[in-house]
Parts: C-alpha cells; sequence; structure tokens
C-alpha cells in the first residue's frame, strides 16, 4: 500500500472510531444501537494495534526480528516449541478468556452503559494490552520466566515474595466469587442443575474415550462431547418439568454451595487426564464457538440498548454494588480492561513458545484487545435488556424486597418500569420458575445472550434453550477454572511446604495432595460460603475484593515491566507503564481505602460490622462481623503488600537515574536467529 | 481459494494445538512409538504435572 493510500485508511478508520465514540458518549434520550458500540471499539483496537503497539514495539522494546526466541534456542518438543504466530494466539487467547471480562461489565451496567464501554476500551488500548504485551516480551527476553521470577529478579527478593503470595491471595478470592456466580446461576434452577451435572459424566466419559478408544483425538471426542452437552441442555427442559425429577435437582444457595466444595476437592485430587483435561477441551471448544456466535449475532442482528449511557447510581446507592463510578467501575471490570491475571499467561506457556520477538506485539496486544472485544460484547448482552428487568434480576432482595411486588415497586421507583407480570413472562420464557435476585452476572448476561440469538435463530419458542446454553457455557467454564486453580495454587503451596519437609512437596504423594487441595478449598470454600450467607447477596462484598486483588497484581506486573524500561536506558518513555500503573494505583488504593474505612455499611466493611454489633445479637451476626473483619484485614494485607513493591521499585527508579545503583538487567544475551521464513 | 486454504489451515493447526493433538503427535514422533493407549498414557504422564500447573484466566 502506497503512503498515500495508507493516510486515507488509517484517517479514515480515525474519523469513524471518533464519530463512533462520540455517538456513544454524547448520545442522550433515545435507545442507541449497539454496532455504535462495535465501531467505536474496532477502530480504537485497530488504531492502538497499529499505531501504539508499534511504537512501543520500536522506541521501548527496540524488538529485535533476528534475536533468537527461547522456543528456538531451548526448542525440546515440549515445553520449548517454535510454533506458528497465529497458533500461539489462538492458545494465548484461550487460556486469558474465562468468565471475568463477561461478569464484571455486567454488574457495571448498573452505572449505563458509558462508563463500562469506555474504561473497556480505554483500559485495554492503553493499559491491558500494554501490560500484557510488555510483560510477555520481557518474559521471551529471560528464557520464559514467570512472573514472580522477574519481580525476584528486577525489584528484589520482596517483589517476588508479594508477587507469590498475592497469586494464592487472587486465586483464593476469585475461585471463592466464580463458584458465587455459579451458585447464584443455579439455585433454584432444576434444568441448569441438571445440565451442569451432566457436564461431569460427560467429561469423564470423554477422558475414558480418549485414553481407551481413540487415543489423541481430541478434537473429535470434544464436537461428540458437544453433542452430549447439547443433548443434556435439551433433556434439562424435561427434568424441570418432571414432578419427580424437578426437586431432585432443585437446590437452595448453601446446598449448591456444598455441593461445588465437595466437587472440586475430589475433582481437584483425580488425575488430570480423566476430569480437568476433557473438561478443559470441552469447555475451550464450547467458549471459542460461543463467543465467536456472539460476534457475529450482535454485529448481524444489531440490536438496540435499553440501558441509558449513565443512571443515577453513579451516586454510588446502586443495587448490584454499591460505590461511585471511581473507583468502583474500574474495579468491576477487572479483566475486561486490564487483567493481573494474564500476566501470569504473558510468562507462562506462551513465551515458550514464540518464534520470533516481532510476534509478541500481535499476541499479547491484540489477544487481549479480543478479550476486550468479549467485555463489549458482554456489556451489550447486558444493556439489551430493559433496564428494569436488569435491575430485577441483578438485585439482591436485601435491596429491593423480599417479594416479587415489593422488588419490581422499589425499581420502578427508580425509574425503571417493570412489572411483576414481565418478569414472570420472562421466567417462563427462558423456563425458570423466577428470574428475581439472580445475582452474580451470570444470569443477566445468559437473558440477554438469549434475548439476542432469540430475535433470528428460533425466535421467542427457543429462547428457554439459548438462556441455559448460556449458562451451561458460563458454569462449564467456571468449573474448569474451580478445579485448575484449586490445583495451580495447590502446587504453589506444596512447592513452598516442600523446602520444610521434602515429602510435602512431591506432587504424587496422596497425603500431601489431599491435604494441600483441602487447605485450598477451605480457603475458597470460607469466601463462598461467607458469600451464600450474605443477605446482600455476596457478590456486593466478593466481586470488588476480586476485582482489587486482581488489579494489585497487574500494580506488580506494571511495576516489574516499568523497572526494566528503566533499566533499558529508555525511561524518558516509562509513561508507557508508569501512567497505567499510577491509575491503577489510585484505583485500587481508593478503592481498598472505601472497601476498608467507609462509612456506608453497603461499602465499608468495618461499618458492616459496626452495623452488625449494633443490631440484635445472633450466632449469624457474630458470623457476619467476623467474615467482614477478616475481608476487611484480607484487603489490607494486599494493599500493604503491593505498597511494599511499590516502594521497592521507586527506591530502584531513583537509583538507577541518579546513577546510586547498577544496573543489573536479568536478559539472556544476544543469539541470532536461525529460523527461516518458512518455520515461522 | 489459496487464502481460504491457508486460513482453514492455521485455524486447524491452531484447534490441534489448543486441544494438545499436536503435542501428541511430537510425542509420537520424539518417542518412536504408535498411536495407543499405552502411548497416550505415556504422553499423560510426562506432561501431567505441566498441565496441572497450567493457569486458566480469569
Amino acid at each position: 500500500m502506497n503512503k498515500n493510500l495508507r493516510v486515507v485508511v488509517w484517517g479514515s478508520v480515525a474519523l469513524l472510531g471518533a464519530a463512533a465514540l462520540g455517538m456513544v458518549a454524547l448520545h442522550r434520550g433515545e435507545p442507541i444501537n449497539a454496532l455504535w458500540l462495535v465501531a467505536a471499539a474496532t477502530c480504537c483496537y485497530a488504531l492502538g494495534y497499529r499505531f501504539y503497539s508499534a511504537f512501543i514495539a520500536a522506541k521501548i522494546l527496540a524488538v529485535d526480528p533476528l534475536r533468537a526466541t527461547p522456543a528456538e534456542r531451548l526448542e525440546n518438543g515440549r515445553d520449548f516449541l517454535v510454533t506458528n504466530k497465529w497458533v500461539v494466539f489462538g492458545h494465548h487467547f484461550a487460556a486469558i478468556a474465562g468468565p471475568g471480562p463477561l461478569v464484571g461489565p455486567v454488574l457495571a451496567a448498573q452505572f449505563g452503559y458509558l462508563p463500562g464501554t469506555l474504561w473497556v476500551i480505554a483500559g485495554a488500548v492503553f493499559a491491558g494490552c500494554v501490560q500484557d504485551f510488555v510483560i510477555l516480551l520481557f518474559s521471551v527476553r529471560r528464557d520464559g520466566k514467570s512472573l514472580t521470577e522477574m519481580a525476584k529478579e528486577e525489584t528484589g527478593p520482596l517483589g517476588g515474595l508479594v508477587a507469590y503470595v498475592a497469586v494464592i491471595a487472587i486465586l483464593i478470592i476469585l475461585l471463592a466469587v466464580i463458584a458465587l456466580v455459579v451458585v447464584n446461576a443455579l439455585k433454584d434452577s432444576p434444568w441448569g442443575t441438571f445440565t451442569i451435572a451432566m457436564t461431569i459424566p460427560i467429561a469423564l466419559l470423554m477422558g475414558i474415550y480418549l485414553r481407551r478408544i481413540r487415543p489423541g483425538k481430541v478434537l473429535e471426542v470434544s464436537v461428540l462431547g458437544f453433542i452430549l452437552v447439547l443433548l443434556a441442555i435439551w433433556g434439562g427442559q424435561w427434568v424441570a418439568h418432571n414432578a419427580e425429577l424437578a426437586p431432585v435437582f432443585t437446590f437452595r444457595g448453601q446446598t449448591l454451595a456444598l455441593l461445588i466444595l465437595i466437587y472440586a476437592f475430589a475433582a481437584s485430587a483425580l488425575p488430570v487426564w480423566l476430569l480437568l483435561a476433557p473438561r478443559d477441551y470441552l469447555s475451550t471448544f464450547v467458549k471459542l464457538g460461543t463467543i465467536g456466535l456472539l460476534g457475529i449475532g450482535i454485529v448481524v442482528l444489531h440490536p438496540t440498548l435499553h440501558m441509558p449511557a449513565f443512571t443515577r447510581f453513579i451516586d454510588g446507592t446502586g443495587p448490584v454494588f454499591a460505590g461511585k463510578i471511581f473507583p468502583f467501575a474500574f474495579i468491576t471490570i477487572a479483566c475486561g480492561a486490564i487483567s493481573g491475571f494474564h500476566s501470569l499467561i504473558s510468562s507462562g506457556t506462551t513465551p515458550k513458545l514464540i518464534a520470533r520477538e516481532t510476534q509478541t506485539a500481535m499476541v499479547g496486544y491484540g489477544a487481549m484487545m479480543a478479550e476486550s472485544a468479549v467485555a463489549v460484547m458482554a456489556i451489550i448482552a447486558a444493556c439489551v435488556l430493559q433496564p428494569g428487568v436488569y435491575f430485577a434480576i441483578n438485585s439482591p432482595s436485601g435491596i429491593v424486597g423480599q417479594t416479587a411486588a415489593a422488588a419490581t415497586t422499589t425499581i420502578s421507583n427508580w425509574g425503571f418500569p417493570v412489572t411483576v407480570q414481565d418478569m414472570q413472562s420472562l421466567a417462563s420464557a427462558v423456563g425458570e420458575h423466577t428470574l428475581f435476585n439472580r445475582t452474580g452476572g451470570a444470569p443477566a448476561f445468559a437473558v440477554g445472550m438469549a434475548h439476542i440469538f432469540s430475535q433470528s435463530l428460533g425466535g421467542g419458542s427457543v429462547m428457554a434453550l439459548w438462556y441455559h446454553f448460556a449458562v451451561m457455557f458460563e458454569a462449564l467454564f467456571i468449573l474448569t477454572i474451580l478445579d485448575a486453580g484449586t490445583r495451580v495454587a495447590r502446587f504453589m503451596i506444596q512447592d513452598a511446604l516442600g523446602h520444610v519437609y521434602k515429602p510435602l512437596g512431591r506432587t504424587s504423594w496422596y497425603p500431601s495432595i489431599l491435604g494441600t487441595s483441602a487447605v485450598i478449598v477451605a480457603a475458597w470454600g470460607f469466601f463462598l460460603w461467607q458469600g451464600v450467607k450474605d443477605p446482600l447477596g455476596g457478590i456486593n462484598s466478593l466481586w470488588p475484593l476480586f476485582g482489587i486483588a486482581n488489579q494489585l497484581l497487574a500494580t506488580v506486573a506494571l511495576c516489574v515491566a516499568t523497572t526494566i524500561i528503566i533499566k533499558m536506558h529508555r525511561a524518558k518513555y516509562a509513561g508507557v507503564t508508569l501512567i497505567p500503573l499510577a491509575w491503577l494505583v489510585a484505583v485500587t488504593f481508593t478503592a481498598s481505602w472505601h472497601k476498608i474505612f467507609d462509612a456506608s455499611p453497603r461499602i465499608g466493611f468495618l461499618a458492616q460490622a459496626r452495623a452488625l454489633a449494633s443490631a440484635p445479637g445472633t450466632a449469624a451476626n457474630s458470623r457476619l462481623i467476623l467474615n467482614n473483619q477478616l475481608d476487611a484485614a484480607v484487603t489490607a494485607g494486599l494493599v500493604v503488600m503491593v505498597a511494599l513493591v511499590l516502594i521497592e521499585s521507586i527506591r530502584q527508579w531513583l537509583g538507577v537515574l541518579r546513577g546510586q545503583r547498577e544496573i543489573v538487567m536479568r536478559e539472556t544475551p544476544f543469539v541470532r536467529t536461525r529460523l527461516a521464513e518458512d518455520r515461522i | 481459494m489459496r487464502v481460504l486454504k491457508t486460513g482453514a489451515r492455521i485455524l486447524l493447526a491452531t484447534l490441534q494445538e489448543i486441544f494438545d493433538e499436536a503435542s501428541y503427535r511430537r510425542f509420537l514422533e520424539r518417542t518412536g512409538l504408535p498411536s495407543s493407549p499405552e502411548a497416550y498414557e505415556n504422553f499423560w504422564r510426562e506432561r501431567e504435572d505441566a498441565q496441572a500447573r497450567r493457569a486458566r484466566c480469569c
């Protein structure tokens, strides 16, 4: 393409992006079409990738196409392997995409469609994509070292220790929150519970099929598993209407929480090939297919958003979660804009597969853009619902009232009209008894997705199937994360305990496996139980805690990245990571302050504990008081740890910039690539 | 047509990598074993630890 044509093309993209963003940001009064959000996001991603990532690659990272990567130098056919860039991209995206970018933006839609959309787009382009990209490249230049190893080497032992503790803490909180999302989606839902229960024998069957009948034919067995899951969804409808079977699969939240805890403990102790791996294949298959289908559905059907740009809840009085736009919208959206957890993937499997340094932008920056696009889809799915319906689904009974009539009156009085009949019709259409108080984001997303698809594919008559397909889709990969996350945390604890008593570190020694699995499951089970018993629905306190923990890990990753950039003598460009870092510090520290000390019992853990203490004392109250005090202590602990890393990093930066500290770079020495073009 | 073929080939390769079919094929090449339940068992024994440590994001 010649220069003039390039200017015209990119100028047009910039103009379209500006017009779409202007429309999204300034349109008021009437519903807006979802295509404006799609156009704004697509143009911003295209510009960010073409110009910003290229700027970072050229000016800061000095990405070198001639430098051999660890995949080439250390190729062993197992961990280190030169791999096609598109294959690495798919692999990386499949690893980073989870339920977070679907749930967080749905919850944040209580502020209206605009705050979430702007943060998902800007946060990804200027923070999330940058973090994933630079951490990936720095890991590639360090033989694929992990974030915790890089933190230890570049910012000192304290950085490594904090990163290690932060990862375990985040895993525990994350597992509790996503388990709570599943509980809230499945409680009193025999159809959903039956479908999800069936995925367990289906995964076991897949594992045995792979092991005994057709070894290694994973794609084949995933298609088979997918067909069986579709049959389970269809069969769930029959179960829900069967007078004898429906009660067998109808559970309260507490019973579901116990079942999930037992399941997670058993699953994490079973061999990987039997349950985890086949379910992982199945959930990845469903995940990639559903995300693709949802993207096509939104573009083709271009639904109208009924949620206003802003709602009255920007003042912090929202029913879904309490707190003002700043900082809580940013904490809530989490993975859709920037996720500290991604830095673990960017410094895990992916750097060992990259063939050329020049591919890190496409994989690191590009895959996060795709994740952000998923978050935009989630916003659209939530905002196509009538606002009254959205709030009826997402508001806990402790806020809107215990009965359907009380809930609809409260929500209608907020200015979002909804009637009991509306909710009953919708519940019948999706095959549920009720949709009131289905907090957690997943049910609202499922209703939105079913609403979009049923407009063309099958019409209203199959809305129930679409709804349960969406619930199954989210629950399936949440169950995979529960199993995988419990294992990852278990291995981390076993690695540490192995230094104290060697047999405890052996990952094949059953007493150690069972003991450490029990510790991890008990830890996240505690928070899950707390969420299930919480009269405010649990998500109100636990999701912000997860968001804070996740964003604090991103803070650690950006501290490491900034330290390396300054050591590379690129201090004048350090703003690329320093500005997102400063923003995250402002957001996470402010949010933590509010969550601990805010005077409102709906926001501050300590205020909630005080409010409970002043109420008539019961055993349940004493437990809730303790839970809130513990949440405050966990939040404070995370903040203190990250503050220490930040202080240590700043000392490093100042020392280097003043010439008082010797620069020690841990990059592996340059080795010229020998790869021919056709291998990469 | 050629572009479509290349796209389909890359898509299939990506799926095979994500679904571990490619790593099983490499294992068979490396060990010289034919595909069988025993070979698949050995493949999993070798990678069980690494697979279980692989984090999946939220």
